[in-house]
Order: structure tokens, then C-alpha cells, then sequence
């Protein structure tokens, strides 16, 4: 019995009896609801198949059918097929019922619901704005009837009133959102007491550039480039995302050749990635040689990319249907020669940095993610996997040429900062052996599928394992090569929690290191 | 220790010695896409597939037609600004019109100096018929004055110390920023440094685009950099607003919001790139 069936038997009340004709596409069902509860169907989810719920987002269908939806993305475990409800919530009562309270992980999915749509996440155990800041107007900038480029008048009010932090000797230090280092704006409010943090309170979406809204505003062959500016250390995975989204939802076959060259592109910005969070772990504990080096071998594989793609950092490379340039032979050989140099360097500069004590004192039992904690705020990626959260999109939905290559996905259950250097480490030894194999393996043959208009009213899901973890795309298509609604989610939405939960009781002065050691992405969160 | 000096030594300098020599660019690196405006036949192609509209085909409508001939004019509008280097706008002109090349030294003290306009005759079928004229777009009195002087470079020049600002970008640009504190790069060797607070810095590096959110930041930082201080827009974003422009969250490039002296246009600029731009505002070029 198929999944759809055994829930219209299980929940008659709640599922839909008219399912959409392309209700089940590549690695993935889709299955409408009567309503906007979708509580009993979650839970049942959750304990009857230890389901894990991946995703929730909105899109705005209320001209065309009266309604707004909600999308609620699963996973089970060992299944490489999604799950994604479609609840109704009908446009003249906007509000539907909250999972928060039971689901810490959906916090400020909800929430960002309540802000871009203005629906109420009804019971919610923290309701207040996220994504908008305090002092912006009531507008719901992902409604169809809010226009794109409207100029909304200067702040007023107050900016965000943080929970106040009360004891004889307790203060509070504020940070943000222009930083001491070269990095990205978030504000940070820490309780401190002495040394120790109290509590950590985080204000983000300082670098909220519409970004959503304007997928909507532009034809597709130019949509990719603004995929690969969602977060810039991320472009290639970004844009594979993207691309693999609308080529699932118009049917689209991308030639072997074009999925062993993404793999090796979305490695090789992994372990560029990698490599320089080594090098900035080390230098937050003061260990500069060791970013000198970690630094100086990053550089040699932004090279290689630049030797590739023509862009040091992957850019205009992906593209819908494949990739845009093929390789001549030359080019493979610099790729061979480079991974194995950059390899043989690695081993040494992990030697450097394994052989300082006072290096490995700062790092260890610094910032504890615990397992369970992890598991609840549904935490992925590199930081979920140093906390014990087995996943990695790669191995469990495989995409592009992973399922050639067969590699292991570090997993540990200390969760300190420690663990998530180590994570990195065997992450960048497993994408050496991809890369070799691969590059060994790239197949002759197209580099492109011929291209071909893409079909409007299609929805499609698209799941990337970045090198910071779970990056999702979902589209829905419109006439005349454009977008109706896409949907990003970077891994960062959901680990933000955990350096909240990471940092307490840790000295103030670890707070960089714990805070590089998730390394998470601004712009990828905020959008 | 003794391991850690070993390693050093063992690996020797690293750095390169740009801008006294020419920098080690791949041969497959999209820099400026030269347009041989002559030869081009047509440009609508290119301005077509340009993700950010930095080529902007604009034809000028005489008298209304109620024939529906294609109109007589046309000008062509080329933005470094806004460029991301993308190279499709040469892909789209077969007739090897556009060609893209690996040059980078993009940067200048006016957003005028980075646009090129070519005009045009039309045939009936909309393609270009006869080249007209092709000039740098003309530079205001306002943009002269933006130059900086020459005072400015004789107190910042020898020593600068930098604030850089995210003021709403991808992270793109950051990461080449970094790069330039790298050994490859190592902008110190130039007695440049990134300084924590607004108020140690000569120099204010901003990237963009400036969103909404960032704004009042961002004046607040400019206000707390001592004078004389020189402002660096960084990439197409911080140039233009880039592919994001100006939106309900978007305030578009940095001079929306502060004055700007250089611009350095790049997706991200690679960190050549950058050191030229901010060797060209301490005029130490």
C-alpha cells in the first residue's frame, strides 16, 4: 500500500480526496491536505516512522485558488524519498496551527511565515517578528499584492527589545551588527556573568536583500546567478540546488559528464571551505602559522577553481541542464595534479595543528553541542554530525554522480568545537578520494542537455548537501520561463539555535572560535 | 615549535609580488568583456541573457509608426558596474564581437568612468545597420570633484588602516577580502591593516548591496571614521545594488547612502583586483 493510501485510510478527515496530477516526481511526494492542521499527521510521522521534518514554508495561491499554502517537508530515515504536505489555509482566516511548541526545530520557520505572509502561527510559544525587524511597517513583502520594489518609509519605533538579563553583578554586552572581523552582520546580545555567558540572544536579517521575492521578478537563465549570490562561500552548491529544481520539474536529464563535473565542483568547494575554517578555528585560539598555511592552501584550490570554471569562487559555471563549459584534457590534468598536492600539504598542515597541546586544550570541551539537544533543534550539517545527527544529503538522497563514488559520512557524539574541526577534516580526506575518483571516472559525452522551455505550474523540490550541510530549493514554474514562488533554505536557518544552546557557560573570549567552529552563513539565513 | 619552524621554512615565501609584477591569472578567468563596438551587428542577444542588465539595448522611437518599422535609433549601454563577469553576453554575439579577457585593474574614482555607450543606425529587422559613435559616458562636474586629493593621498598613503563593511553583501567579496590578509596576497607588505572599530580606520571597505536593514549602520560607521577618510565601494552590489538593485529591502549601491571614492567592480573582485582599487584611492599607483 502506498503512502497516499494508507493516510486517506488513517486520516480521512485530513487528507485531500483530489490529489494534483503530478503529485509524485523524482524522489518525491506530494500530498494535499483538507486543511491547515497538519498535527495528527506530523506526529504520526514522527513516532510512527521516526520521521524527521525538514523544512515549512509558505506560498501565496490566493488569486488563482483563494488560498495561501503551507508546505511541510519530511524525511525518513534510510528513504530517499521526500514527503512534502501541501496544507490549505484559506485566505479570509490566515492562521494555522503551530508545531513549535512540540518542534523546536520549525522556530523561526514559523515565524518567518507569520512575517512574510501574514499568517498566524496560532499557539506559538514565541511569536514575536524574526525575519522583519520590530521597526518595520505591517507589510507581508512575500504576498502577491506587495510589489517588489515598493519604497516603505524610514524606521521608527524601537529596534528589538531584548529579554532583560537581572542579577548583582550580571551585564549585558551588545555586538553588532558591524563586526571587529572581516564577516558578515548579525547583531549578538550576550548576559554575561563575570566570564561565563549567561544567555545568548541573536538578532539576524540585517542582510535581508528580498531575495525570494525576486526569484519571482526575473526569467530563469537569469534566476541562477542570483541562486549563486544567496550565499557567496556557497555559489556552486546554491546553484546546483537551484538548477536541479527546475530540472526535476520539467523533466529535464542532465548528461552524465554534467553530474561528475558538479560533483567534483561541489567538492572542491567543500574542501576549499573546509580547509579555511581549519585555518580560522586555529587562529581564534591564537595559532596563527597554522592559518598562514590553512590559508595559503585554500588559495592553491581557489586557483584550481579558477582554472575550471573561470571564477575563483565556482560562479557562472552551473546551469539548468548541466554545466555551461566542458574540460579539455589540460584542465583535467591540473586538476589531478593540484588534489594531489593539495592532499599531500593537508596531511602536514593537520600534523601542525594536531601537534600543539595548548591548541587542542582551547578546543576541546569548548562549546558542547550535546546529541539530544542537536536532534531536537534540527540541527544539519557539519555541526549536526559532530553531535551525533547522521545525515548528509549526499549519502541519504543521493544527487548529481554520488552514488558512483562511494565515500563515509564522519559522524561523533562529543559536539565540541573540537569534534567540529574534526568533522571538516574527515570530510576533506572522504572528498580527496571523490575527487580521485571522479576525475578518474569523468565520463566523455554532452556537458549539457539541449535546452528546453520549462513548463509552467510544476513544483519541484531540490536537496544539496553543502559543505555547511542541508540546502533545500523548491520552485513553483509560471509561463514564459519564470518563477511563481522559490523557496531557500541554507542549512544556517536551523543551526543558529545551536550557538545559542553551544556557547552557555562557556568564557566570553571562546565565543569567536565556537561561533567559527559552526561558521554559518548571514546572508544564506536572511535572504 | 621546532616542527612549526621546520614547516615554515620548508615552505619558503609564498607571496607574490603584485602589482610589481603581473599577477598569476589562469588563462580561463573572466575579467573585462572588451566590445568591439563596430563590428557588432547586434546587441539585443547579449543584453538578453546579461543576468544584471548591465547591457541595456535602448532604441529611440521617432515619430509614432503605425507601420511597425522598427525604430531608426539606438543606444547601447555597457555597465562595469553592474558586470558579473558571467562571459554570456560574448557566447550570445557569434560574430566574436564581444570578447571577454582577463584583465581586472577595473577600478575608478567615478561610477561614470565604468559605463560605455556605442550608437546606432537599424536595419528593418532590428539589427544594427550602421555604427554611429562610441564614447565614455560623459563625466559630470560632481564626478570631478569626487577625485580625491591630493592631500588626502599624501596623509593616508604611506600607512592605511582599513574598516571593512558587510553592509548587506553575500559573503563573496568577504571571502576575497580575507584572501589579501593570506601570504599569498599579504596586503601588510604595503603597510596596509584591517583595523576592529571605525574610529581607527582611514579607510572604509563596503560591500553591498546596502539593504534596509544595514542602512542606518552603515551611516552610523561613516559617521564615526575620523577625516580624511576615503570610501571604497566594493563589487558590482556595492557599486550598483547588482543583481539584487534597489528593492522593498534593498537600497541599491553604497553611494545611495554615503559618498563614495573608488569603485572596484568584480563578482567578487579577485584580491588583485581589490589591492589595485585600494592602491588607486591612496594614489600609490
Amino acid at each position: 500500500m502506498d503512502l497516499l493510501e494508507e493516510l486517506a485510510e488513517k486520516f480521512p478527515d485530513l487528507v485531500s480526496p483530489t490529489q494534483a496530477p503530478h503529485q509524485a516526481v523524482r524522489n518525491q511526494i506530494s500530498i494535499a491536505l483538507r486543511g491547515p492542521d497538519v498535527r495528527a499527521i506530523a506526529e504520526h510521522f514522527i513516532s510512527a516512522y521516526g520521521s524527521r521534518l525538514v523544512a515549512v514554508f509558505a506560498e501565496d495561491r490566493v488569486a488563482d485558488e483563494s488560498v495561501f499554502y503551507n508546505y511541510y517537508v519530511f524525511e525518513q530515515s534510510g528513504e530517499p524519498t521526500y514527503v512534502i504536505l501541501q496544507a490549505p489555509i484559506p485566505a479570509d482566516q490566515p492562521n494555522f496551527p503551530s508545531l513549535a511548541a512540540g518542534l523546536p526545530a520549525v522556530n523561526w520557520q514559523e515565524r518567518e511565515i507569520q512575517d512574510w505572509f501574514g499568517l498566524e502561527a496560532t499557539g506559538h510559544p514565541n511569536p514575536r517578528r524574526v525575519a522583519l525587524h520590530d521597526n518595520w511597517p505591517d507589510v507581508h513583502p512575500l504576498r502577491k499584492s506587495f510589489p517588489l520594489r515598493e519604497v516603505l518609509p524610514p524606521f521608527e519605533g524601537e529596534r528589538h527589545v531584548y529579554r532583560p538579563t537581572l542579577g548583582e553583578g550580571v551585564f549585558q554586552i551588545p555586538v553588532g551588527p558591524v563586526h571587529a572581523g572581516i564577516i558578515e552582520p548579525g547583531h549578538f546580545n550576550f548576559a554575561v556573568a563575570g566570564e561565563p555567558i549567561l544567555y545568548l540572544q541573536l538578532r539576524m536579517f540585517y542582510t535581508h536583500k528580498g531575495t525570494e521575492k525576486l526569484f519571482e521578478d526575473m526569467p530563469i537563465h537569469r534566476a541562477v546567478f542570483l541562486a549563486e549570490s544567496i550565499s557567496g562561500d556557497s555559489a556552486f552548491s546554491h546553484g546546483t540546488a537551484f538548477c536541479q529544481a527546475i530540472e526535476t520539474a520539467s523533466d529535464i536529464e542532465v548528461p552524465l559528464r554534467a553530474r561528475v563535473m558538479r560533483t567534483i565542483l561541489l567538492e572542491l568547494e567543500r574542501v576549499c571551505n573546509h580547509i579555511g575554517d581549519i585555518g580560522a578555528i586555529a587562529t581564534d585560539v591564537g595559532f596563527v602559522v597554522a592559518n598562514a598555511h590553512a590559508s595559503r592552501l585554500r588559495e592553491l584550490v581557489v586557483r584550481l577553481n579558477e582554472g575550471l570554471t573561470g571564477s575563483r569562487w565556482l560562479r557562472g559555471m552551473v546551469c539548468v541542464g548541466g554545466v555551461r563549459r566542458t574540460w579539455s584534457l589540460a584542465q583535467r590534468d591540473l586538476l589531478r595534479d593540484t588534489v594531489n598536492h593539495v592532499e599531500r600539504e593537508f596531511d602536514s598542515l593537520i600534523a601542525l595543528v594536531q601537534s600543539s597541546d595548548s591548541t587542542r586544550d582551547r578546543l576541546e570541551h569548548t562549546g558542547i553541542l550535546r546529541p539530544e539537544t542537536a536532534k531536537v533543534l534540527g540541527i544539519v550539517g557539519v555541526a549536526g554530525r559532530a553531535s551525533g545527527v547522521d545525515l548528509d544529503v549526499r549519502r541519504d538522497h543521493p544527487y548529481a554522480a554520488y552514488d558512483r563514488y562511494p565515500f563515509r559520512v564522519p559522524v561523533y557524539q562529543e559536539g565540541d568545537v573540537l569534534h567540529r574541526m574534526l568533522v571538516r577534516v574527515d570530510e576533506v580526506r572522504e572528498s580527496f578520494a571523490i575527487l580521485h575518483a571522479a576525475a578518474n571516472d569523468l565520463p566523455e559525452g554532452p556537458h549539457c542537455a539541449p535546452p528546453e522551455p520549462v513548463p509552467p505550474g510544476r513544483c519541484a523540490l531540490s536537496a544539496v548537501e553543502g559543505w555547511r550541510g542541508e540546502i533545500l530549493h523548491w520552485v513553483r514554474t509560471a509561463p514564459g520561463d519564470r518563477l511563481e514562488r522559490c523557496k531557500i533554505k541554507d542549512p544556517s536557518v536551523n543551526n543558529w539555535a545551536a550557538i545559542v544552546e553551544a556557547v552557555q557557560g562557556n568564557i566570553i573570549a571562546d565565543f569567536p572560535v565556537i561561533n567559527k567552529s559552526f561558521n554559518l552563513s548571514y546572508s544564506g539565513t536572511d535572504r | 615549535m621546532f616542527k612549526i619552524l621546520q614547516e615554515t621554512l620548508i615552505t619558503g615565501i609564498a607571496t607574490v609580488a603584485y602589482p610589481d609584477v603581473p599577477a598569476m591569472v589562469s588563462a580561463q578567468f573572466r575579467g573585462r568583456p572588451e566590445f568591439d563596438f563596430k563590428s557588432w551587428r547586434d546587441a539585443r542577444p547579449a543584453a538578453d541573457v546579461c543576468p544584471t542588465g548591465a547591457i541595456v539595448v535602448s532604441d529611440v522611437v521617432g515619430q509614432a509608426d503605425p507601420e511597425g518599422t522598427p525604430p531608426a535609433n539606438r543606444r547601447v549601454t555597457v555597465d562595469y558596474g553592474l558586470c558579473v563577469f558571467c562571459g554570456q553576453c560574448a557566447d550570445a554575439s557569434p560574430e566574436g564581437a564581444v570578447r571577454v579577457t582577463t584583465e581586472f585593474e577595473l577600478a575608478t574614482y567615478h561610477r561614470a568612468g565604468l559605463m560605455l555607450v556605442a550608437d546606432y543606425s537599424l536595419n528593418p529587422d532590428g539589427t544594427h545597420r550602421q555604427f554611429i559613435a562610441e564614447y565614455q559616458a560623459v563625466l559630470t562636474a560632481e564626478d570631478v570633484g569626487n577625485q580625491l586629493s591630493e592631500a588626502v593621498h599624501e596623509t593616508l598613503g604611506r600607512s592605511l588602516a582599513i574598516r571593512q563593511v558587510d553592509a548587506g553583501s553575500c559573503n563573496g567579496c568577504e571571502m576575497e577580502i580575507v584572501a589579501l590578509n593570506n601570504p599569498i596576497h599579504d596586503i601588510e607588505r604595503f603597510g596596509i591593516h584591517f583595523v576592529a572599530s571605525p574610529r581607527h580606520a582611514d579607510m572604509l571597505l563596503v560591500t553591498g548591496p546596502v539593504t534596509r536593514n544595514m542602512e542606518l549602520a552603515l551611516q552610523k560607521t561613516y559617521a564615526a571614521t575620523p577625516d580624511p577618510k576615503v570610501i571604497v565601494a566594493v563589487g558590482a552590489c556595492g557599486i550598483s545594488g547588482g543583481i539584487f538593485g534597489t528593492n522593498y529591502a534593498s537600497r541599491g549601491g553604497v553611494d545611495a547612502t554615503i559618498p563614495v571614492d573608488v569603485y572596484i567592480p568584480g563578482c567578487p573582485p579577485r584580491p588583485e583586483a581589490l589591492l589595485y582599487g585600494i592602491l588607486l584611492a591612496v594614489g600609490r599607483l
